[in-house]
């Protein structure tokens, strides 16, 4: 089950530590992936490690012209683009009375408006293919909210609208476009904090442990897989038990 | 001409699985040949290869019946 062999997955923000975790489980399944981040040495480095069947796609998705290019790209490395996971996401936190315009719109830009204009860049062909997965990564504050991150969740609980939307215009050709949303995931930022701090966190966990990239990825690859065509327009939470909905 | 009518006709025979006799130049693909709206853009995705040119989406949203297809490409292909 779960075979990719064949397809071919575009992977954004695959430098950092979800996403590389997405990009190896959808290798390890056969498939072949273009890694997309803006760290060229770490993608370089990630890329050397898979060997065979995997390119570097570096993008800066903050400007519109590079995330137009990113598809197009990622199709020429390998002929097409069957698998597309939105995984690229960044924060600027700040308490609203204090978030500047600019950290609400880098966050929009790179979160929402690179991820809708992706998806629509590999449709063309994914319609043609009449078989496309579109896995868009939100988070569990894109449900329950965060203080401190009203642009970062506004963004995520957007992924998980225009996946619905984007999942009831091309169901009938075979693309299902979902959502992934982890909870608190082991990270650089998860490690900088004290260790009082991490047994909080875990605190609120009911399975009593942070998650970590390979949770996610593998609700990444069942998603991606030829399996998983009934499933299309849903959010799955991955998040430890942390919120039930 | 006949030629890109031909062509034209073919795709959308092709694309809808309809009957070649509905297939007239006055033809709606959404009112007369059962299409969708993303039919529709499908098949402008289909004439772009076809005849290797690009149609903007405005124009593309102006391409309703075999006829504003047939036309468009006779003005527009090399």
């Amino acid at each position: 089950m779960f075979d990719l062999t064949g397809k071919r997955a575009l992977v954004t923000g695959a430098s950092g530590g979800i996403g590389s975790a997405i990009a190896k489980a959808l290798h390890a399944q056969g498939a072949e992936v273009a890694l997309h981040g803006t760290r060229r040495e770490k993608l370089d480095a990630l890329a050397a490690e898979l060997g065979a069947r995997a390119h570097v796609t570096p993008a800066d998705l903050s400007d519109l012209d590079a995330v137009e290019a990113l598809p197009k790209a990622a199709a020429e490395a390998m002929g097409g683009v069957d698998i597309l996971v939105n995984n690229a996401g960044i924060t600027r936190d700040q308490l609203a009375l204090r978030m500047k315009p600019e950290d609400w719109q880098a966050v929009f830009r790179v979160n929402l408006d690179a991820a809708f204009l992706l998806s629509r860049g590999v449709l063309r062909t994914m319609m043609k293919a009449r078989w496309g997965r579109i896995v868009n990564i939100a988070s569990i504050v894109g449900t329950t909210g965060n203080a401190g991150q009203a642009n970062y969740a506004a963004t995520k609980a957007g992924l998980v609208a225009m996946s619905k939307s984007l999942a009831q215009e091309v169901a009938n050709r075979g693309i299902t476009v979902n959502a992934v949303a982890p909870g608190f995931v082991k990270s650089d930022m998860t490690d900088a904090l004290s260790d009082e701090q991490k047994a909080a966190l875990a605190g609120q966990i009911p399975a009593g442990r942070l998650g970590t990239g390979d949770d996610v990825a593998a609700a990444v690859v069942y998603l991606a897989s030829t399996e998983a065509a009934w499933v299309t327009g849903q959010t799955l939470h991955v998040n430890g038990g942390m919120a039930m909905v | 001409m006949s030629d890109i009518s031909d062509r034209v006709k073919k795709i959308v025979i092709e694309h809808l699985g309809v009957e070649d006799a509905k297939v007239t130049e006055e033809a709606s693909f959404i009112d007369d040949l059962g299409a969708d709206s993303l039919d529709t853009v499908e098949l402008v995705m289909a004439f772009e290869e076809e005849f290797g040119i690009e149609i903007p989406d405005d124009a593309a949203e102006k391409i309703q019946t075999v006829k504003d297809a047939i036309s468009y490409i006779q003005e527009n292909a090399s």
